[in-house]
């Protein structure tokens, strides 16, 4: 069976909850069972944002992950208040900025937030995680369908740069080796 | 045929006589109506009355169109869902002043800032007498209630006024002693393509009249007499000649879109323009 | 081959859902966790000639609503905790007039304010019981996002056919999260469409009881101009003062829907047939329950889960069928009990009955759940 757990994380406004979402879109068209969920706190704009996804060959019974084979901390106080539960040998992903102490020593530190800004626009930070996302996930899931996701649910007349920081995060995370 | 005769069709005689007392207004509010319904020459199967609680919300019972006896406060609610799900349809709503402007003052404004074509009717004797004689928004300052035992601290809503400010295009109010009067407002108020308001002053001397020294509707009627001052002569006068009056008449009547049309002119527009992102 | 599903998150469903049984009206006011619908219905409905309209509150809401429906249109509004307080006046009106709507609560945590992006199942009871009165209602609940399409269908199915409202009773849970979901194709499910009077005006009786105690009200504007009233009224619809009329009434009201409740009474079944532990619950709380049985079952011990579908009119009789032979009963729930404590009303009293309950603004675990079968197993 199947089964990956992956918890995106961040401030409100990063657009998490749209990356989960793509995610999710992306892993339900390319036939696997899916669930996003998110939680979030009462602000639009900052605090701690969460969006979560369950991939699985299998119907998912319970939509909730209980501890994240993959995790993505785009700000300190997401990754503080997230960080909890992560699996055993379970792969965390950083924001290079962020002055984490406690961070766990197995924490890849990506520079996410600076490859956004080279698209010109730092907002697609969100498709910098899931370009991420599409080299860890590459075995089981299409990169095509994660664009064809992107495609699909972007606002209008932004698919271009939005694709753009998602294939920054795929390369980067290539010539990381990232696993 | 005289007039009266040519409104008994509108009327559900089998369910006279009214819960109404002798000497109450409403009679009057509701003769006038008719009057103006037959005038118009509505079609009785395209008008839907609409009313809340309270002894005016029972006209709708005796009136033989589509009617609709709802909740506390809400008619104006229920009559929004109606004219917008059907607009062809006549939507008049009778209410009392308790029922428009205490629990259903927020459905008033709202109605009246959309514009949508409900034709307000209220019935506005200044006192809850259904539930028997407790004061309303409406009641006067200093006039006696069940509640008010002592002389109404409050100082009463202006119907017209909050109409106007609120957004009804079509802003009236005439009196149970000048029926002839009224009864042209309603006319006026019928032909209106927009939401009018017409505040109809009546009179209950079971509750309102003998709480405040008037037994007979002869005396209420007098008493709102002289108390009223026609809108055309108030120019004439002094501020302190028409402090405290009723003054009655057209307050407003504007020309402006109505919401049930301007929707769908606007969703039609947006529709030929294609799919909006 | 099986169809190509789509991420539909739960409220999206539910504006689908309705828009497949019909709808063309919806009054509704913004509250979290319902409000993706109204945001839906504000870009779909007036798309396809439609109503949609954002009154001043719940209570107006839920009126124009009612008074659409009576107009002829197929008629829904959604809201929460807070908002379903103030419509349960109206509520009481529409079973009282035998009007058709349908009302969607999305749950959230409560008495009050309380959370409104908390997951609960705290509005159990006053789904069933928030307006006054002697009263029968229809509640659904759905456990996933495809689900919540067919059940939303349903809704107005039932509210069609009983001439009575329905809720659709959803948690913040089922409602905001996305999954896969199959959309039916037009034809695949039944959508009732609402009757038409047969007689002539003059012998028209708006609140006769048909063969299935419910009545033919025709729309306003057909031609047949009668009597609406909240007030007890006989079959002409205007007011009564005679006692047997007035019992006939409010009689016939509870009846009609207890009369036809096999037809909506929907329940779902996982590993029961050799359970000797039963788990009972529902919403979102179903699926921590249905891993939590499955857990057990892989470390050998017979748990069962009775997943209710239909929460009131209480499924009684499924439930003590399938419990019969159970040596314990668990209901897993978001609230003090509200469900637990109904359904030791249907168990032989001899039997263990036991309440997992859960109000911290999260969703259920199902290792709680499963602590309480290993507990029970002992």
């Amino acid at each position: 069976m199947f089964k990956r757990e992956i918890r995106l994380s961040g401030s409100g406004g990063q657009g998490i909850i749209l990356a989960a979402v793509i995610l999710a879109d992306a892993a339900v068209q390319a036939g696997f069972f899916a669930v996003q969920t998110q939680s979030y706190g009462p602000e639009a704009r900052g605090g701690a944002s969460k969006a979560e996804v369950i991939l699985s060959d299998q119907p998912i019974d319970y939509p909730k992950v209980s501890s994240p084979d993959i995790f993505l901390a785009l700000s300190a106080e997401a990754y503080a208040k997230y960080c909890h539960d992560l699996k055993h040998n379970g792969i965390i992903v950083l924001e290079e900025s962020l002055s984490t102490p406690d961070c766990s020593a197995g924490a890849t530190r990506f520079p996410v937030l600076a490859t956004a800004r080279k698209t010109g626009k730092e907002i697609t930070a969100n498709m910098v995680l899931l370009g991420i996302l599409s080299f860890l996930l590459k075995n089981f899931l299409p990169k095509v369908r994660l664009e064809e996701a992107i495609n699909e649910r972007v606002p209008a007349g932004t698919a271009e740069v939005n694709l753009l920081a998602f294939n920054y995060g795929y390369a980067l995370s290539h010539e990381l080796k990232m696993q | 045929m005289n007039r009266s005769t040519g409104i008994a069709k509108y009327l559900r005689l089998d369910r006279y006589p009214t819960i109404w007392c002798a000497g109450c207004g409403n009679g009057q509010v509701v003769g006038a109506l008719l009057r103006a319904i037959d005038t118009l020459e509505l079609p009785q199967d395209k008008v839907v009355i609409v009313s809340g609680i309270g002894c005016s919300a029972r006209a709708s019972g005796y009136l033989d169109f589509n009617t609709f006896h709802t909740t506390h406060g809400r008619p104006v609610a229920f009559a929004t869902g109606i004219k917008l799900a059907n607009p062809e349809l006549h939507v008049l709503v009778l209410s009392g002043d308790g029922d428009t402007t205490a629990i259903g003052g927020n459905h008033f404004i709202h109605a009246a800032r959309r514009n949508i074509g409900l034709k307000l009717f209220i019935f506005n004797n200044g006192i809850y007498g259904m539930t028997g004689g407790q004061c309303s928004p409406l009641t006067a300052h200093a006039c006696s209630a069940t509640t008010a035992p002592n002389g109404n601290m409050d100082t009463p809503f202006d119907i017209c006024e909050l109409g106007k400010a609120a957004g009804a295009t079509f802003v009236a109010r005439g009196a149970t002693y000048s029926p002839v009067r009224l009864e042209a407002m309603m006319t006026d108020a019928l032909r209106h393509d927009g939401f009018a308001v017409l505040d109809c002053v009546t009179q209950c001397p079971t509750y309102f009249g003998r709480m405040n020294k008037m037994s007979s509707a002869a005396e209420m009627l007098q008493w709102q007499k002289e108390r009223t001052i026609p809108l055309e002569k108030t120019a004439l006068l002094p501020p302190h000649a028409v402090k405290d009056k009723i003054i009655t008449g057209v307050f407003k009547s504007e020309s402006k879109p109505e919401y049930t049309a301007l929707y769908r002119n606007f969703h039609r527009q947006l529709r030929k323009d294609g799919p909006h992102v | 081959m099986t169809k190509r599903k789509k991420l539909m998150q739960g409220n999206e469903a539910c504006v689908s859902g309705a828009l497949y049984a019909g709808l063309n009206f919806f009054a509704g006011y913004p509250i979290t966790p319902s409000t993706e619908i109204a945001e839906t219905l504000a870009k779909r409905l007036p798309a396809i000639g439609g109503n949609f309209i954002q009154m001043e509150d719940e209570i107006s809401s839920i009126a124009a609503c009612i008074g659409a429906s009576l107009a002829g249109a197929k008629a829904m509004t959604a809201t929460s905790g807070p908002g379903f307080s103030l419509m349960q006046e109206n509520i009481g009106y529409a079973i009282m007039t035998e009007i058709p709507c349908v009302v969607v609560n999305v749950q959230r945590l409560g008495p009050s304010t309380g959370g409104p992006t908390a997951p609960a199942q705290g509005d159990v009871m006053q789904a069933r019981w928030g307006t006054h009165g002697d009263h029968e209602m229809v509640v659904l609940t759905p456990a996933g996002v495809e689900e919540v399409f067919t059940l939303t269908v349903e809704a107005f199915n039932i509210s069609e056919a009983l001439r009575t409202p329905v809720i659709l009773l959803m948690d913040e849970v089922i409602a905001h999260m996305r999954e896969g979901a199959s959309v039916p194709e037009r034809g695949e499910l039944l959508v009732v469409a609402r009757k038409e009077p047969k007689e002539p005006p003059a012998e028209y009786l708006p609140f006769k009881p048909q063969e299935d105690l419910v009545p033919v009200p025709a729309a306003l504007g057909t031609g047949y101009r009668y009597h609406v009233t909240g007030l007890y009224h006989d079959e002409t619809g205007f007011p009564t003062g005679n006692p047997e009329k007035i019992d006939g009434l409010i009689r016939r009201l509870k009846h009609k829907i207890i009369l036809n409740k096999d037809k909506f009474s929907f329940f779902e079944e996982h590993l029961t047939d050799d359970a000797e532990l039963v788990l009972i619950s529902y919403g979102a709380s179903a699926r921590a329950a249905r891993a939590a049985v499955n857990q057990a079952r892989a470390e050998g011990i017979k748990a069962g889960l009775l997943r209710l579908i239909t929460l009131w009119p209480f499924p009684s009789t499924a439930i003590s069928r399938i419990c019969a032979n159970a040596s314990a009963v668990i209901t897993a729930e978001m609230n003090l009990g509200q469900i637990y404590a109904e359904v030791c009303r249907v168990l032989d009293s001899t039997q263990r009955s036991l309440s997992v309950t859960h109000v911290d603004g999260t969703l259920i675990q199902p290792q709680k759940i499963f602590a309480a079968i290993k507990e029970a197993a002992k």
